[in-house]
């Protein structure tokens, strides 16, 4: 039951929503801080010692190669996880029944390991391959394998809920083939679960860390590597530069995350 | 459509080849290398027998155990909260509640040390108080509260979904039939949100057994599984003994999400 316009909550009411709030308080007074403190001259003064952009073109100019290689190793990401992924949860979305479950359990086992234990695999098995070991395309294999579940998942979901076997039907009755039939119907409809699973892959590999970090080189530092290196060496301001660079990376896709999933909501 | 079999199969190909080559094959190398080190198998023995590994994998697990009922106390409050009201400003909280959810854990460690580093507002704040710096961020606290806070936005997204869900003529039936407000969360809410609950919180515990980012930024002196697992294969180049510790870090979270799958008799993953 929704209350909409009842004006006399009760005391229930309103200590749940006082609790709800701490929660978010808890969630975002943080990162508050730490935009403040990454514009502050002198974090141990605080605000008194003024505010500053100098902490975030220091960070601007010594770690925006992390930048720009996260965001190649991201898009390369979505390139293979639309490539591969999207037939894949086609695929599963046809071959329902005890086999499509385990298909799908194995393509989520990245996600379910700890990036550790995936990473170290990696290094054991081709660590020593060439010159692989050094080249950004290591580390993409790593976030492909961990972004590649959100993505089939995402479209498989809008695959089961359209009835697109009727719509197939219709269309193949018609003489079109499969490739007509996959680019013509199958694809546009499901375009929203696309977009969602999307959003998640270039979120989740910009952020991706605990993988990363055993995969990457001195040549091959992403932006959370570079992050925790900050945090572990740097002053505390120029590390929460460095966060405020990170988030305004990753709060727009969040953002356009959430609307995203509030238009399929929606509708 | 049987005609369309070779294009599904030739669609499944490339996954399939990719998954072979860059996980399952690496996989069971990992295994392999795990019982090639000195202790030979016995390192998969030595995991659980030798004190130091021991200790760590008992304060991991009881680590994620805390964060997972702590989480699901907290998550399931607020979501059914969010879920069953409205009021203004309701969707603007669900969006603050929820964006933090793909943070890393490197950052979220950062944001605890905003919280309770030694310059932190809390220790700022128990100073100007009681005259001394309460300092969190870098104890066990410190973890705790890394770990709920990011697996809070993702669970709560679990619950509201599950409460929307639910039917809203059961809780109508309940209170007609004069339930108090505890009755209708034990014998209402409670039951109707399980699945989705056990399957957050199986999420939760697996992502808590393998989170490493917030532990590796806080820098603490506990060690979790991951830390040690990254002690041994960077300091010791032990690469033999992380390689045992890791498998069996991932054979026991995938013990724990494969056991609340069979609770729930669905994929649990898909609240991931």
């Amino acid at each position: 039951m929704k209350s909409t316009f009842n004006i006399h909550r009760s005391p229930v009411f309103w200590s749940l929503l006082g609790f709800t709030i701490v929660v978010a308080a808890f969630l975002l007074v943080p990162v508050v801080l730490s935009i403040l403190t990454g514009l502050t001259n002198n974090q141990f003064v605080g605000l008194s010692s003024g505010l500053t952009l100098k902490w975030v073109f220091k960070v601007w100019e010594s770690y925006q190669d992390s930048l720009w290689l996260s965001l190649g190793i991201a898009v390369a990401c979505l390139a293979s996880t639309l490539v591969m992924g999207v037939p894949a949860a086609y695929v599963l979305s046809r071959v329902q029944g005890k086999l499509a479950r385990t298909i799908e359990e194995m393509l989520m086992l990245p996600v379910a390991l700890p990036g550790l234990a995936t990473a170290l695999a990696l290094i054991v098995t081709y660590g020593a391959l060439g010159n692989f070991r050094t080249h950004w395309t290591f580390i993409l294999v790593g976030h492909f394998l961990f972004t590649l579940p959100f993505m089939v998942r995402s479209v498989l979901a809008v695959l089961l809920s359209v009835d697109m076997h009727t719509l197939e039907e219709g269309a193949r009755s018609l003489g079109a083939t499969f490739v007509q039939r996959f680019c013509g119907i199958v694809l546009p409809n499901c375009r929203s679960g696309i977009v969602a699973g999307s959003l998640m892959v270039l979120t989740l590999s910009i952020g991706e860390f605990n993988m990363t970090l055993l995969l990457h080189t001195p040549l091959t530092q992403t932006l959370p590597v570079g992050l925790a290196d900050a945090y572990a060496s740097l002053r505390i301001e120029v590390g929460s530069a460095y966060t405020i660079v990170f988030f305004m990376m990753i709060v727009p896709l969040l953002i356009a995350l959430q609307l995203a999933g509030g238009r399929k909501a929606h509708k | 459509m049987k005609t369309d079999r070779a294009w599904l199969i030739g669609m499944t190909l490339p996954v399939a080849a990719m998954f072979f080559t860059f996980f399952a094959v690496p996989l069971a190398k990992l295994f392999v290398i795990g019982g090639s080190g000195e202790l030979g198998w016995s390192a998969y023995v030595a995991a659980f027998i030798e004190p130091r590994y021991w200790r760590s994998m008992v304060s991991t697990v009881t680590l994620s155990v805390v964060v997972t009922i702590s989480t699901l106390v907290i998550s399931g409050v607020a979501g059914v909260f969010l879920a069953r009201h409205e009021f203004a400003g309701r969707q603007v909280l669900t969006a603050l509640l929820t964006l933090p959810l793909a943070f890393p854990g490197v950052v979220i460690g950062f944001m605890v040390i905003m919280l309770g580093g030694r310059q932190g507002l809390i220790p700022t704040i128990t100073n100007m108080l009681i005259g001394e710096k309460l300092v969190f961020a870098y104890s066990m606290v410190g973890l705790f509260v890394g770990y709920i806070y990011f697996s809070i936005p993702r669970t709560i997204l679990t619950v509201i979904a599950a409460a929307e869900k639910l039917d809203p003529q059961l809780i109508e039936a309940a209170r007609s039939l004069g339930a108090s407000n505890w009755r209708v969360l034990i014998d209402v809410l409670i039951p109707g949100l399980k699945p989705a609950l056990l399957a957050a919180g199986a999420i939760c515990f697996a992502t808590s057994m393998g989170a490493f980012g917030t532990a590796f930024t806080l820098a603490t002196k506990i060690d979790v599984l991951p830390m040690i697992i990254y002690t041994e294969f960077t300091l010791q180049a032990n690469i033999a003994m992380a390689a045992a510790l890791s498998f069996v870090l991932g054979l026991l979270t995938w013990a724990a999400l494969a056991f609340a799958r069979s609770l729930t008799g669905n994929t649990v993953a898909a609240a991931a």
